[in-house]
């Protein structure tokens, strides 16, 4: 079984290197074997799964090493794996949903020229985040943790003839990079202070420490923090997230909602019990959780960009998460449990608006949609289901999910558990809101379709099967997981050997909570009905309000960015160039030109007559006769 | 272990001097037979090294394959060789890179037009390949070398096949037309030149000096490293504090020159910027590394309680080149000149290294030289290939060229992914190495020069977005592709990248006993960790 | 006699004939003056060679003859030629080995 799981991260590489240095031969076959080791690698998973579940709970971790990646001195980084219940679920995710979206872009992508280099990218995506999630030490997650960056730089950048494209593929690896320097230096730190930075050793030691290391780890949690902030694009590290919809769809659902961007919430998870041990930490993350969850919904709200908007729904719920994570133990099987759930719903939604942009001429302005739901039904289907499942409909997987979120903030207590939970609450009403302004403007009401920028008219059709089959199963997943979970707590048993938390009921009366929260999906529902459904939505968008435009714009963060950042650095820039070149050689330069000028009157005195050579040597004779004289006196 | 009888680090340098003399004197009109001449006395080369390499035993001696003869008595100047694990990686480094280094320049030095008459026995391409041979012998010297004297010899005489390299043999894709090329690329030359030898000079005089300090204490005056270090260790050489300091002050700044540390850096890019790409890899790549072996072999060596003294302004100054230059490259709007800032930064990150004094970090450092050498290579050698077919080295000339030239931008993107160090390419590994040794030891320092990393992305990113993506420019339309002899190049340079960023524990292994010796040379033992957590 | 008196003249000689090499322009004179000057060193040589009682002096005289001797050929040589070619024997003519 060990074996299973290097073959398991194998199967893509395998399939990235074949696809990516066979050229152009594999043009024709090349989708077809990134798909099939897609499916191999799920199949593995399955496999170690079944054999996982057959085994007691205490039992269930396997481990693997394969050799030695860096030895030096007391820093050894193995080549592990650790496949314990959290990757399991993770694994499963990931080759499951990666394999249904390696299925959907055969269609999607069938008219591209450069089919088998996206195959190629994303059966590279894959391997690096299946080692991210299997590592056994953060040496290794980093690997894979960068791995997964630069796949999303790879595709995200896809379309590179586009410069949009390649500006937000460069912005994403840039502000991913911002983040990687905290992994970086938590590595670090673990180091100098375990001398260790497996999870075996790291872990333990990091709940047993003293108080003298509570700074340390302290430290550690706030660098896991900014890690996590820029993988999951968490506030204030979220620009690149809106951007990175330049990407083909398939990307954005599998990379930008479904997996790599919950990587934080993993890395938070798995750290724990370093979590655990530094309060000051958990604060930070839950405030994060907590921002991040109302500005994404709050951006969401305001985006006429289909995929934009779903972007800011994917920030909002990561934000949800986060803040489980934030939680302590209570919170951690949420947060995966929410995650999961998010998987299959987010994928639907993002493939589901595959869809309709396949069908509508690659238009994505929601402002041009209207009235599709005739024209593509199945896509309707799966999409509402989709929809329903992330407002948090009762019974719909997110409706479980969340609810336990917005719980166990309730149930943190004191005036923090009121803050956590309200903004939990009030994020899902607007949740409601914006996600009830897609549907309606997408499928609902008149058509609003104008030609695109060649002049064809859009034609609105159902996409293939081989799209639409993924899509039926995913909205599967998003009507019954959060149920199945749910049931005996299932899921709560299932991850208690690595969250430790065992109470499987709410922490709090959840009568109440799930009663409000249900209000307010209500009000968030009704008040987008009365504003997109009940009257109709003008083709340009309207000037908006103060918040509405802000919102537009990403809250300013971007122009923040600019200003500061972007500007800021190119000054900086600009004047070191200028400096290096002044003063830094200005010195030398500078130096060798006062030696010429020297030497260029110095040179005055060779004047090419013999005579005053004569003298000048007869001077020098006497100067030193005079001054061996005077040292013999002396 | 050493089999005495034969001296393989003697022929391992002669063969390229050699093969310079044969190249040399190879008729002017056989331009082939004086390519593959020269690459063939490389390829032997290479093969010794590699002998070397595997025949060298990390457990064994320190020093191996040793060689000592006396050459000038009464001076007490030896032909000393031998090589300890780090100089055994420089050696195959540099005998590795040669013939890549070759491969890509296997035009660049032809005549633009056949030259009959009086000028007929002008013979560029001769004069290119067997300076670039001389080049290698001496650098092959220099790490072998284990006499301060005989060392200091190379490591100068090197400059002058090198300035011939630089000022002979330019870069012909100038935006200044002819003239301003051979008056800018004289400039770099004599830069080059100068700051080289006033580094040099100043070497000379601590030689001296150090020559004076043995002859006075030890009554015979010796050159040879081993016999200054067991003085040393005896206690019979004793230096005093403010001598040991002037001479270490002595030795490092001709090295800090070479390597090059900010502020001294200024030459590099004007030399890398100004000779053709293969020349710039022979600089950075190989010539640039024998300054900082040297602080690790001479500085810490012979000068320890020095070093430490001098090292927290050298760690500043390390960090501060790491920043400075990734800054200057992303200010850059020459290709060129962008690398050679981005080597710079490197730089930093090889010296902050070495002068971490902890195992990650010096091991690091060597690994490092190793890959920056090996990723250097790939991108700059890319890099040519690409100018030569644009014949423009401005960023803003290009654009768009993944889409006529897939396999270049496909192979220049991993050059870049490995400048900027992504897990899985072989930098990354002794990039963090080096961030962790020196982070254990000035945290502060440590996260300063992480900030680094983004930076690297930053240029590395933006060169390749303004080259390589976007609508197709009118200049790079008729762009080609690869060619067969410039994919030889590149693909064993990218292969290499791959393998020892995923198994660099071969090279860990030899490198590793050969840092714990310096370590104790300079009487530092990691520090250890807070709460040792290891089961 | 006072050997002494014989170092005076060896002062005054060279004297004589450092003075003639920097004020006098015809090269045929600034060369006899030159021999005027190595004479007056022989002279101070033989001199001390008797005070001191050895012969290190006179074999040094010797020697400086020989070099005078191969300094008058190389010399006119030099100047024959530069006569010919400049038709004057100033050495203020000859001044082109400057910058």
């Amino acid at each position: 079984m060990e074996t299973l799981i290097g073959l398991l991260v194998a199967a893509p590489l395998l399939g990235a290197a074949v696809l990516l240095i066979g050229g152009r031969r594999l043009d024709r076959s090349g989708h077809l074997l990134g798909t099939l080791l897609a499916l191999v690698s799920f199949a593995f998973a399955v496999v170690l799964f079944a054999d996982m579940l057959g085994k007691s709970a205490d039992h269930r971790t396997l481990t693997s090493t394969l050799f030695t990646w860096v030895p030096v001195e007391s820093f050894q980084a193995q080549v592990g794996f650790q496949l314990d219940q959290l990757s399991m679920t993770f694994v499963l995710l990931i080759t499951g949903v990666g394999s249904l979206i390696h299925i959907y872009s055969i269609g999607y992508m069938e008219h591209d020229e450069n089919r088998r280099k996206f195959f190629g990218f994303l059966n590279l995506f894959l391997a690096a985040m299946l080692l991210l999630v299997l590592a056994d030490n953060y040496f290794l997650l980093y690997a894979g943790w960068e791995g997964v960056g630069l796949a999303s730089y790879l595709l995200i950048g896809f379309w590179q003839h586009k410069p949009s494209a390649a500006t937000a593929a460069k912005k994403a690896f840039l502000v991913n990079r911002v983040g990687d320097i905290g992994l970086s230096v938590a590595i670090m730190l673990m180091f100098t202070t375990f001398g260790s930075f497996t999870f075996a050793d790291v872990l333990p030691a990091a709940a047993k420490a003293g108080s003298a290391q509570h700074a340390t780890i302290t430290g550690i949690g706030f660098m896991l923090l900014l890690a996590a902030c820029g993988k999951s694009a968490q506030v204030p590290l979220q620009s690149w997230l809106g951007d990175a919809m330049e990407g083909p769809t398939p990307v954005s659902a599998l990379i930008h909602a479904a997996t790599m961007v919950t990587a934080g919430v993993y890395l938070i998870t798995r750290s724990g019990a370093i979590f655990n041990a530094a309060p000051d930490a958990q604060v930070a993350v839950v405030t994060v959780g907590a921002v991040t969850l109302l500005f994404g919904a709050i951006v969401g709200c305001a985006k006429d960009d289909i995929k934009k908007a779903l972007a800011g729904s994917t920030m909002s719920q990561i934000g949800y998460m986060i803040m489980a994570a934030g939680l302590g133990p209570i919170g951690y099987v949420f947060a995966i449990m929410h995650l999961v759930t998010h998987g299959f719903f987010k994928a639907g939604l993002f493939l589901g608006a595959g869809s309709v942009m396949h069908g509508m001429n690659d238009e994505v302005d929601m402002r041009r949609y209207g009235g599709l739901r005739k024209f593509m039904p199945i896509t309707f289907v799966t999409f509402g289901l989709g929809y329903l499942a992330i407002i948090g409909f009762p019974g719909l997987s997110g409706f479980f999910s969340k609810d336990k979120i917005i719980e166990a903030a309730f149930a943190k207590g004191g005036t923090e558990g009121w803050i956590l939970g309200g903004c939990a609450m009030l994020g899902a009403a607007i949740t409601a809101f914006y996600m009830t302004r897609v549907m309606l403007m997408t499928f609902f009401g008149e058509k609003r379709w104008v030609p695109d920028a060649e002049g064809h008219e859009p034609h609105p059709h159902e996409s293939p099967s081989v799209m639409t089959i993924p899509m039926i199963i995913l909205a599967f997943g998003s009507v019954f997981a959060g149920g199945l979970f749910s049931l005996n707590s299932r899921f709560v048993h299932w991850l208690e050997p690595v969250t430790g938390y065992s109470e499987g009921d709410s922490p709090v009366s959840t009568g109440a909570v799930t009663a409000g929260t249900l209000v307010l999906l209500v009000v968030g529902v009704g008040i987008a009905w009365l504003m997109y459904g009940r009257r109709p939505v003008p083709a340009v968008a309207p000037r908006g309000s103060l918040l509405t435009r802000a919102a537009r714009r990403d809250l300013l963060q971007d122009d923040f960015n600019h200003v500061v950042l972007v500007r800021g650095g190119e000054h900086l820039t600009r004047s070191l160039v200028y400096l290096d070149h002044s003063l830094v050689d200005g010195v030398v330069n500078g130096t060798a030109a006062s030696v010429g000028g020297l030497s260029g009157r110095l040179r005055k005195l060779q004047n090419g007559y013999v005579r005053s050579y004569a003298v000048s040597m007869l001077g020098g004779t006497a100067v030193v006769v005079a001054a061996t004289l005077l040292m013999r006196a002396v | 272990m050493a089999d005495s009888s034969f001296p393989i680090l003697t022929v391992t340098a002669a063969l390229p001097a050699a093969g310079a003399i044969v190249t040399a004197a190879v008729p002017a009109a056989r331009k082939a037979a004086a390519r593959y001449t020269a690459l063939a006395f490389s390829l032997g080369t290479l093969v010794l090294s590699l002998i070397t390499l595997f025949r060298f035993d990390p457990q064994g001696a320190r020093y191996q394959f040793t060689e000592t003869h006396t050459w000038v008595k009464s001076f007490g100047l030896h032909y000393d060789l031998g090589v300890d694990g780090i100089g055994a990686v420089m050696v195959a480094l540099t005998a590795l890179l040669i013939p890549f280094v070759m491969l890509a320049g296997w035009h660049d030095a032809d005549p633009l037009e056949d030259v009959t008459g009086p000028n007929r026995r002008w013979r560029p391409t001769q004069g290119f390949f067997a300076l670039i041979l001389a080049v290698e012998a001496m650098v092959v010297l220099s790490f072998e070398a284990t006499d301060v004297f005989l060392f200091y010899i190379f490591f100068e005489a090197m400059l002058i096949p090198m300035y011939f390299l630089i000022g002979g043999f330019g870069d012909r894709a100038h935006a200044g037309g002819e003239e301003e090329a051979s008056r800018q690329r004289s400039y770099a030359a004599v830069k080059f030149l100068l700051y080289n030898l006033a580094g040099g000079l100043i070497m000379l005089a601590a030689v001296i000096g150090l020559y004076a300090a043995t002859a006075k204490q030890l009554g015979t005056g010796t050159f040879a490293l081993q016999d200054i270090l067991n003085a040393r260790a005896s206690g019979k050489l004793d230096l005093a504090t403010s001598t040991e300091r002037w001479l270490f002050l002595g030795f490092f700044f001709a090295f800090a020159v070479k390597a090059p540390l900010w502020p001294l850096h200024t030459w590099l890019p004007n030399a890398m910027g100004e000779s053709t790409a293969p020349v710039a890899v022979l600089i950075t790549a190989v010539v640039d590394k024998v300054g900082t072996f040297a602080m690790l072999r001479f500085c810490l060596q012979l000068f320890p309680e020095a070093s430490k003294w001098a090292t927290p302004v050298i760690m500043v100054l390390a960090v501060i080149s790491v920043l400075y230059g990734a800054l200057l490259a992303v200010g850059q709007r020459d290709i060129k000149r962008l690398i050679a800032y981005a080597s710079v930064s490197h730089f930093g990150f090889i010296i902050l290294g070495i002068f971490a004094m902890t195992s990650q970090g010096q091991s690091g450092a060597t690994l490092y030289m190793v890959n920056h050498g090996i990723s250097t290579a790939a991108l700059m050698l890319v890099a040519g290939f690409l100018i030569s077919r644009r014949g423009s080295r401005l960023i803003a000339d290009f654009g768009g060229v993944q889409k006529v030239a897939p396999v270049l931008a496909g192979t220049f993107l991993i050059g870049g992914l490995a400048t900027l160090s992504l897990p899985g390419l072989a930098p990354f590994v002794s990039e963090f190495l080096v961030l962790v040794g020196a982070f254990s030891r000035y945290p502060a320092l440590g996260i300063i020069a992480t900030l680094g990393i983004v930076l690297a992305a930053l240029y590395v990113l933006v060169l390749y977005q303004r080259t390589m993506t976007g609508p197709v420019k009118a200049g790079v339309a008729g762009m080609s592709d690869l060619k067969a002899r410039e994919l030889v190049v590149v693909t064993p340079l990218i292969a290499l990248l791959l393998f020892l960023g995923v198994y660099p524990k071969p090279v860990a292994d030899i490198v590793n006993p050969s840092v714990q010796h310096t370590l104790s040379d300079v009487h530092k033992t990691d520090p250890k960790p807070a709460l040792e957590a290891k089961k | 006699m006072n050997p002494a008196n014989y170092l005076y003249l060896a002062a005054l000689l060279f004297t004589i004939g450092a003075a003639g090499v920097l004020i006098r322009r015809n090269a045929i004179v600034v060369f006899m003056c030159v021999e005027l000057m190595l004479n007056a060193c022989n002279l101070a040589f033989v001199t001390f060679s008797r005070m001191h009682g050895n012969l290190d002096g006179q074999v040094i005289a010797f020697f400086t003859m020989v070099v005078a001797a191969a300094e008058v050929v190389v010399g006119l040589a030099i100047i024959v030629s530069i006569f010919r070619s400049r038709h004057s024997a100033s050495v203020d003519d000859a001044n082109l080995m400057k910058l």
